[in-house]
């Protein structure tokens, strides 16, 4: 409390603005605050419209406490003291009123926020009416996405047409997992014989990451996966080509894929198991295999970052 | 109050009339002890509460397994509940007993309670015996699970409280009724007789009356 | 014989447990035997272990804290420095197995071991002097309490020696957590241990309940009371409700993994949601048993070091009131991604925005206390202002967290773990360590030495702020939580900041220990010769310091808010102590070794229980039930300390305050 500069009122502003630029500057590279997608977008405006709502009290809440502490030192003889001002209605009024103000105007935006984003609603079609459904199956510790009306799969490589609203239906093989791609927006927990729902868009053609972001065991930390938005075309051709690819996804295959690995190679399969998602939801699927108790039976090591030339 | 009395308890300006809504000073602990166990009987509902809260949630989970309707007989249910309403009834005889410091009535009744407090646990063990005979037992299904834990939670309490009833009246026996905390703990065990029996009138509606509607 | 317990539970192949422990068996020796070189072993026996002194149990739970403070944070820094190391393609020096057990027993032990205990030690030592009265309702069973939470910690610990911790992170989730998934021994201990020390925890929440409903000094009303002990209040009817919560979750957990249940595995119709709902339940409340206690703590240093009475006493004791109910209304929103729907999700959003509303006016409240005042920057108030600043922060995202299109984004990031360590350290951490300061002249009769609590205090603040703050930057950059390996070397200058602040911290939990051994040494430069060191307001105030077992020769009468300070200001004015009491005998609780032996034999039978010795368990639980049995047929519970005995310390008292009164003025 007796370093002189920091009660100097102007560069503590000026430091402090800095310092959250840059801060938010830096968060801004291929994260939740540079989406790519409408829903990622919507979530974005309504974190920053909040956090500037706050801050709007909290930062005179903080710069009065500093300053009421300082003024009202013990030294300070030009401060009046009142010893027996414990109580004041028109005070107590105002503190309440703020909080309570403020909160119904964030749970006005939460209510609304809460539904016009609520993951299972459909996002509006674009000209031309395409969608596309995605069945995502998180497994030991890798992502399993399989086209249903494709009849392709691939494993931690989701390849998406941009502009076309997604809508995935997600469950685990083995535990809970959370699939989230930060810069599409929401995420959404797959959980072992249930189905959850989640409606996502990209906009714009990239690669996105992507990754599981509940901790699920020991090879959690490997379960990254990318995301392509390619123009309808190339997502048509990318689709054809696949239907070319060596491996398909029976059950054979399948009872290899679920055995535990970690920092899995994307991976593409020309066919799938009819039905494969409902038996693996209906826990009909083949087991997967039970972990051995330490050391663990898998083999982990780091895989370098999927270069978009992988795509085929 | 008299000056030596205030005095007594801490009171040294002549008692607390100036102090309006003010309190007394401290309790004596013959209230003390069974409010602290109140409280505590009253974490234990909510044990329970939150077992009542599975059994419901997991009440259809029967995975293909046998379900309410198949399983409980509304008749042994009624023989339990007589059983253990009888046994709060003879509790508190005992307490009454306890008050006059009547050794005999007091080890009777105690022992009476526990003869119907076994008479409960024997049919409820039997009735787990035969559900787990006909492999309806905890490991076949959640719903399974959820009932013997419920269940089995309120047997294992009722088994608790046998064997504190066996304790009290040895402790009765060697003591007599003169120490205070005698009873005070006669009090306690009488407390948690009688929450014993209110989990099982909740017991008894939720998952047997209901589950064997048609 | 023994179970499943085998010579391959020693982790003779991994280098960091065995030299850990070791060194930590050694150490643990090596100060046992020092102990008894100096004759203390029997001085500890008496004061302290079998002690039913709630002053004496209260610093046996700190003490545990600060050890274990040491245990949780060494697995923060240890996690803090793998983060740094494992980016890109390098794996670090922790693999994931390792890895995952050090961030669920940092959780554990920090919340469980470390928080819990030292609050509940603050609480202890506090209470019965600021209501007035000699000690708890149940003496006996607060003993019990602290031992059985040392039983809980010990079998914590015990699994870096012997097997290994939980891989599941702090709370277990299934299927994770069930045998399918995790056959070892390491979720057991996590679950035993816990369940041992949550036994421990609601009965000292019975404890608190009743004493201070129903023993307090003659005229202490309800709204006389002090804050501190309206939020003691809140915080053990939170644990009375919501631990039993978690005592039935962790049991069903058990019985899944023990005997095959079915209620939250993947098969048999088990539901793992249903999981996620009870734990929660208990969860948030959780926290609030943390905080609440914390924000009296603040109350009581805000007034204190303001020389002014608390702003806006009754809405304080509302607005605690009020968080201690809506606290049980809001634990969806730990999993508003579980898809629960829109509804669902805004409303428990809505009720946990809500909650914000009296901790906001908390805030304000303290604001206005210092408004007017004379503030003195002691060490406390320093810890005082940083909390407000800090917990306005964390309050800020928290709500933002309450936010489900916001939570949808940042559930499980690093920005979520920022958040709550932001809650925590801020409150929590902050107001443990300004208690500690506080009211360790009344424990001890001297004070801890001011300049090096101001360097630790600063060591906390710039140290969270570092650590943290990038990790709120991380949490937006799409960071998750529990990685055991970063692939994006982007992140590489945030997580070194991370690292350094970490290593700010450490400076300063170090300092804490060299503050104490130098205090200690220095102690006769401070010695609290008044018992009233601060100018303080509340009763604990009006004893020596240390004050006598019995705390008062005769109980306080209370006049109105503020009792200490009421009855100071009119010595003050009258230039005399009150008129001198009659003296009686007072009845203390005599000490007890039953804390001790239920803490063993459950310690047994917890170990025996984790790895399958079933006539060990057998043997435990007998031994429980004989130690209950024996401690129930003492006729003597209590002894008699002589009128004459009173007179003579009361008398010293009277004597050193009629010297001080006589160098005190009214403040103008």
């Amino acid at each position: 409390m007796d370093t002189a500069g920091w009660h100097d009122w102007s560069t503590r502003r000026r430091l402090t603005i800095a310092a959250a630029t840059a801060f938010l500057v830096t968060a801004c590279n291929r994260g939740i605050l540079n989406p790519v997608g409408p829903v990622g977008s919507a979530e974005k405006q309504i974190l920053i419209n909040s956090t500037a709502i706050m801050l709007a009290i909290i930062i005179p809440t903080i710069i009065a406490t500093v300053a009421v502490a300082w003024w009202f030192r013990a030294g300070n003889k030009k401060a009046r003291y009142r010893p027996d001002w414990e109580y004041s209605g028109a005070v107590e009024m105002v503190v309440w009123a703020i909080p309570a103000l403020t909160v119904l105007l964030l749970g006005g935006i939460a209510w609304i926020g809460s539904h016009d984003l609520d993951p299972a609603k459909p996002l509006p079609a674009p000209p031309g009416g395409d969608r596309l459904d995605v069945q995502v199956v998180s497994l030991d510790w890798k992502w399993l996405f399989i086209y249903p009306d494709q009849g392709v799969a691939t494993v931690n490589q989701l390849v998406v047409p941009a502009g076309v609203p997604v809508t995935y239906h997600l469950t685990s093989a083995t535990v809970w997992n959370v699939f989230f791609v930060p810069q599409m927006g929401t995420m959404i927990y797959t959980m072992p014989r249930m189905t959850t729902k989640l409606n996502l868009q990209a906009d714009k053609p990239g690669v996105y990451d992507g990754l599981s972001a509940h901790y699920s065991g020991d090879g959690f930390s490997g379960m990254q996966f990318k995301v392509h938005a390619v123009p309808r075309a190339q997502f048509a051709a990318w689709v054809q080509g696949a239907r070319g690819a060596p491996a398909s996804l029976d059950a054979a295959a399948y009872a290899e894929l679920v055995k535990p690995s970690s920092y899995v190679k994307p991976m593409v399969y020309s066919a799938v198991a009819p039905r494969l998602f409902d038996a693996i939801l209906a826990n009909r699927a083949p087991p997967p295999m039970p972990p051995k108790t330490t050391p663990p039976a898998m083999h982990v090591s780091p895989q370098p970052p999927l270069e978009p030339a992988n795509v085929r | 109050m008299s000056a030596t009395e205030a005095a007594a308890i801490g009171l040294t300006h002549g008692g607390s009339e100036d102090t309006g809504l003010g309190h007394r000073g401290p309790e004596s602990k013959s209230i003390i002890v069974p409010y602290g166990f109140w409280l505590f009987v009253l974490s234990d509902i909510i044990l329970f509460s939150a077992l009542f809260a599975t059994y419901a949630s997991l009440v259809h989970a029967t995975d293909g397994g046998p379900v309410t309707n198949e399983l409980f007989s509304r008749n042994l249910v009624a023989v339990e509940t007589g059983a253990l309403l009888l046994s709060t009834f003879t509790c508190g005889l005992a307490i009454i007993a306890a008050k006059r410091a009547n050794m005999l009535w007091t080890q009777v009744w105690l022992l009476v309670t526990g003869l119907f407090g076994l008479v409960f646990l024997a049919i409820e063990i039997s009735e787990f015996a035969m559900m787990i005979g006909e492999g309806a037992g905890p490991q076949r299904s959640a719903f399974l699970s959820a009932f013997f834990t419920l269940v089995g939670c309120h047997g294992a309490h009722v088994t608790a409280g046998l064997m504190w009833i066996g304790t009290m009246m040895a402790q009765i026996w060697t003591k007599g009724f003169g120490p205070p905390q005698v009873m005070r703990r006669l009090l306690c065990l009488s407390i948690f007789w009688h929450a014993l029996d209110i989990i099982w009138v909740a017991i008894f509606t939720i998952v047997y009356l209901i589950g064997t509607l048609p | 014989m023994f179970g499943r317990l085998t010579w391959d539970a020693i982790p003779l192949d991994q280098p960091i447990p065995l030299i850990t422990s070791i060194v930590v068996i050694l150490v643990i020796a090596a100060i046992a035997i020092w102990i008894w070189r100096k004759g203390w072993w029997p001085y500890l026996w008496n004061e302290y272990i079998t002690s039913t002194d709630h002053k004496r149990i209260g610093v046996m739970y700190i003490v545990l804290a600060l050890v274990m403070l040491v245990r949780g944070f060494a697995d923060a820094l240890m996690m803090r420095m793998q983060q740094s190391l494992a980016i890109g393609a390098s794996q670090g020096y922790l693999p994931p197995e390792h890895y995952d057990q050090i961030f669920s027993a940092h959780g554990t032990i920090m919340i469980f071991f470390m928080a819990m205990p030292f609050i509940i030690g603050l609480m202890n030592f506090v209470v019965p002097l600021q209501l007035g009265v000699r000690d708890v309702a149940f003496p006996t069973m607060n003993n019990v309490s602290f031992w059985l939470t040392a039983s809980g910690a010990l079998l914590v610990n015990l699994s870096l020696f012997i097997g290994e911790f939980a891989r599941t992170g702090w709370l277990a989730f299934p299927p994770l957590s069930e045998k399918a998934f995790s056959p070892g021994v390491g979720v057991d201990y996590y679950l035993v241990a816990l369940q041992i020390a949550g036994v421990g925890t609601v009965l000292t929440a019975v404890n608190f309940v009743t004493t201070i409903l129903k023993i307090r000094a003659p005229g202490m009303s309800y709204m006389r009371m002090p804050v501190f002990c309206w939020t003691s209040l809140a915080a053990n009817l939170l644990i009375l409700a919501a631990f039993p919560v978690l005592t039935a979750t962790y049991a069903m957990l058990m019985l899944d993994r023990y005997l095959g249940f079915h209620f939250f595995t993947n098969d048999g119709g088990g539901n793992s949601m249903l999981y996620m709902n009870l734990i929660w339940v208990w969860g948030h409340p959780e926290v609030y048993i943390l905080a609440l206690p914390a924000f009296g703590i603040f109350s009581e240093v805000a007034s204190t070091f303001s020389g002014k009475p608390l702003f806006g006493y009754r809405s304080m004791v509302f607005a605690t009131m009020a968080i201690c109910i809506i606290s049980f209304c809001v634990w969806l929103h730990h999993f508003f991604t579980m898809g629960a729907g829109a509804d669902v999700n805004a409303i428990f959003g809505i009720a946990s925005m809500i909650i914000a509303v009296p901790t906001g006016v908390k805030i304000f409240n303290w604001l206005f206390t210092m408004y007017g005042g004379r503030v003195r920057f002691t060490v406390p108030m320093h810890y005082l202002i940083g909390f407000m600043v800090t917990f306005a922060l964390g309050g800020l995202t928290g709500v933002l967290l309450a936010i489900p299109p916001v939570d949808f984004v940042v559930h499980n990031s690093m920005f979520l773990v920022a958040h709550f360590h932001n809650v925590i350290i801020g409150a929590v951490v902050f107001a443990v360590m300004a208690g500690y300061t506080y009211w360790f002249p009344k424990a001890f009769g001297f004070t801890l030495d001011e300049r090096l609590g101001k360097i630790i205090f600063w060591c906390w603040f710039i140290g969270f702020y570092l650590a943290w703050f990038p990790e709120y930057a991380l949490g937006f950059m799409g960071a998750t939580r529990r990685l055991q390996h970063i692939s994006d070397p982007s992140w590489t200058p945030y997580l070194t900041v991370a690292l350094i602040g970490a290593l700010v911290i450490l400076l300063g939990i170090i300092l804490t220990v060299v503050q104490l051994l130098y205090s200690i040494r220095t102690r006769d430069r401070r010695r609290d010769l008044t018992g009233d060191p601060w100018d303080g307001r509340t009763l604990e105030w009006l004893t020596l310091s240390p004050p006598p077992h019995f705390n008062f020769a005769v109980l306080p009468d209370v006049h109105g808010e503020e009792a200490y300070w009421t009855r100071k200001l009119t010595a003050i004015r009258e230039e005399k102590l009150i008129e001198e009491p009659k003296y009686e005998d007072i009845e203390m609780p005599l000490n007890t070794p039953v804390g001790v032996l239920c803490a063993f034999f459950a310690s047994m039978t917890g170990f025996a229980v984790i790895w399958y010795i079933w006539w060990l368990a057998i043997l435990g639980l007998i031994g429980s039930f004989v130690a209950m049995v024996w401690y129930a047929w003492h006729d003597e519970h209590e002894h008699i300390i002589p009128a004459a005995e009173v007179a003579e310390l009361e008398r010293e008292r009277r004597r050193v305050r009629g010297e001080l009164l006589k160098t005190l003025t009214v403040q103008s």
